[in-house]
């Protein structure tokens, strides 16, 4: 029954993304309100989702990659509810939908959703430490979003070919301080949960330490370039693009080691 | 009730023209002692219009008498143009749309339709049809700007780079502006940075007098000429428009200063001719480099995308003018449309009826 929950969040980003691109096919490009309203229905479901499967498990609904995939989904979306008004970034929404679409997707066909013989054990530490780094995940999608758009700002100012979607797109200052913004809100949560993850009273596997700890350096590296001059504006809108990349392959890596750690 | 527009524009008549039948003091006056029940003037640097409502047909002849600026009759007659009830009503939406202007989606006319209605309203020579027409009109323009993008982009080199500077800046108040040759067209560009709230101007210029008087002119301090590649490294746009004959700013030159300010992007507008500064430093990270050319190219793409929008908008229009002459088929006078009659003044041309 909660994947029938999933599929209607599913199909809420969809519509947001016809929208766009009837929009964009129009030669139209107002991706206000209405990507606003269909992603937070799709947050809404979401939402609905975890808590039915949270209360199925007895736990935060994290026990295998099916769940993870879900977590971090939701976890973009509310990055963008909470930055896309903040920041006058509403046009987010136009692009957070196709990944929170092709995560989404990605859990619902791919035969990963394998339930756990017996309940699980309960270990508040180890479900802070999991679920407080994936929600530091979705700081850095949102981030890699933003970088996109920076880039395809920053693309079409360099050819001076202004295309619909140019005048809808927020300022390139404002693009990369909301940028900074999301990697330190995203750097700080996930050093809590790799700090936590010292705390859950069991040893952790140590590929699954080293993939922790090469996320959180290669962000540590941006945010430190960024600060020191290393890197232009550009440099860091595609390192975190890159950064995001690497983040999401590691995460599945220390999903399967985790999957084959829990008892 | 006869519902009609007579009028000149820019589309059939010169400004000579236009000027001699701007109407004066006098107008109101004669339009009422013509038959006209209600009548507003809407009088613009590119068209004077007459809409008005009678119980009997009123002449275009008798209407430009009215509109003559002296008073005096009028020795010539221009070719006016006429339009009755639906048609006056289509012309009206497209004009408040900006359709029928110059510049096609601009939206000086909205502001001016209103002014011409509220002037009207005040003195009670708008009555209960204009008080429709007008409403109407106003609400279609809003529909199309906010369905179409007919007001999309900038369509003078001035308001490009205005845009462009803010799409890269965001607020330009913060922005700090070098200008280097104190050329005409750059002073029209600051001018416009200006009004978007550009605070900190330099002005360099091989003259130091001429840089003295333009800083005077924008409120602006004057740099001396030496100096202002040492600006670079603070300023955050560059608007150069020299009359050297080599580029004055090269990749070599702006490189060791961009190193300095890595994370600030850098905004050349280089509007002289032969040009300023060499089309290589653009593939320098976080500079962007806009010539006059690519300016103009940018105004006219903005221009092409307004036009190509004209359809939709007549698409929009021609649903209000359907509407709109179904409603007044039905008659005012329906309880719906009691409550939005304005305010009549105590001159109203409707006392003419009594």
């Amino acid at each position: 029954m909660d994947r029938y929950l999933l599929i209607v969040s599913t199909l809420c980003f969809l519509v947001a993304i016809a929208h766009t691109i009837l929009e964009m096919r129009g030669g139209i490009f107002r991706p206000m309100q209405f990507n606003f309203f269909a992603v937070g229905l799709g947050f809404i479901f979401q939402t609905a989702f975890l808590s039915v499967r949270g209360h199925a498990l007895g736990r935060c609904p994290i026990t295998n990659l099916f769940e993870v995939i879900v977590f971090v989904a939701w976890s973009i979306a509310l990055f963008y509810m909470v930055v896309g008004p903040a920041y006058r970034l509403s046009l987010m929404g136009a692009f957070t939908a196709p990944l929170v679409v092709l995560l989404q997707l990605f859990a619902l066909l791919a035969p990963i959703d394998k339930p756990h013989r017996g309940r699980l054990p309960a270990n508040s530490w180890l479900e802070f430490h999991a679920s407080i780094s994936l929600v530091a995940y979705g700081a850095f999608a949102l981030a890699c979003i933003a970088g996109v758009m920076y880039l395809v700002q920053e693309r079409q100012l360099k050819t001076h070919q202004l295309h619909s979607i140019f005048y809808h797109l927020p300022p390139l200052t404002d693009l990369f301080a909301a940028i900074t913004r999301l990697l330190w809100w995203g750097f700080v949560l996930y050093t809590l949960g790799l700090v936590s993850g010292f705390f859950v009273g069991e040893p952790l596997p140590w590929i699954q330490i080293i993939c922790a700890i090469g996320v959180w350096s290669l962000y540590g590296l941006i945010l430190q370039g960024r600060y020191l001059h290393w890197f232009a504006p550009k440099r860091v809108a595609a390192l975190c693009i890159i950064g995001f990349s690497a983040a999401l392959s590691l995460l599945w890596g220390i999903t399967f080691t985790a999957r084959t750690h829990t008892p | 009730m006869n519902l009609f527009c007579v009028g000149l524009s820019h589309h059939n008549a010169d400004v000579e023209t236009r000027e001699h039948f701007a109407g004066n003091a006098e107008t109101d006056c004669a339009l009422r002692n013509s038959g006209c029940v209600e009548a507003l003037l809407l009088s613009t640097c590119n068209r004077v219009e007459i809409y008005a409502a009678s119980k009997k047909r009123v002449s275009t002849d008798e209407i430009a008498r009215c509109l003559v600026r002296d008073g005096g009759s009028h020795h010539f007659a221009p070719a006016f143009y006429r339009y009755e009830d639906e048609k006056c009503a289509q012309h009206l939406f497209r004009v408040t749309s900006g359709l029928d202007s110059m510049v096609v989606g601009e939206t000086e006319i909205l502001g001016q339709a209103k002014k011409a209605y509220e002037a009207a309203r005040a003195t009670g020579a708008a009555g209960r049809y204009l008080h429709r027409l007008f409403q109407r009109a106003f609400r279609v323009a809003k529909q199309v700007r906010t369905h179409t993008e007919i007001t999309r982009g900038a369509v003078s080199v001035g308001s490009v780079a205005v845009d462009l500077a803010r799409k890269i800046f965001g607020d330009l108040p913060n922005c700090k502006v070098l200008v280097l040759g104190a050329g005409e067209t750059s002073e029209r560009t600051v001018r416009a940075l200006v009004s978007h709230g550009v605070a900190d101007l330099r002005i360099s210029n091989r003259s130091p007098e001429r840089a003295e008087a333009v800083a005077h002119a924008v409120n602006g301090r004057a740099v001396a000429f030496e100096q202002w590649l040492e600006q670079c490294g603070e300023i955050d746009i560059l608007i150069t428009s020299t009359s050297s004959d080599v580029p004055l700013l090269s990749q070599e030159k702006l490189a060791p200063i961009l190193r300095e300010r890595i994370d600030r992007p850098l905004f050349i507008i280089d509007i002289a001719v032969p040009r300023d500064v060499a089309p290589d430093v653009n593939a320098l990270d976080g500079v962007y480099l806009y010539d006059i050319d690519s300016l103009q190219s940018i105004a006219e793409q903005s221009l092409a995308t307004r036009r190509e929008q004209i359809a939709a908008a007549e698409q929009i229009i021609s649903q209000h003018v359907t509407e709109f002459d179904r409603m007044i088929a039905r008659g005012l006078n329906c309880a719906e449309n009691a409550s939005e009659h304005p305010p009549i003044g105590e001159n109203s041309l409707r006392t003419s009826e009594s």
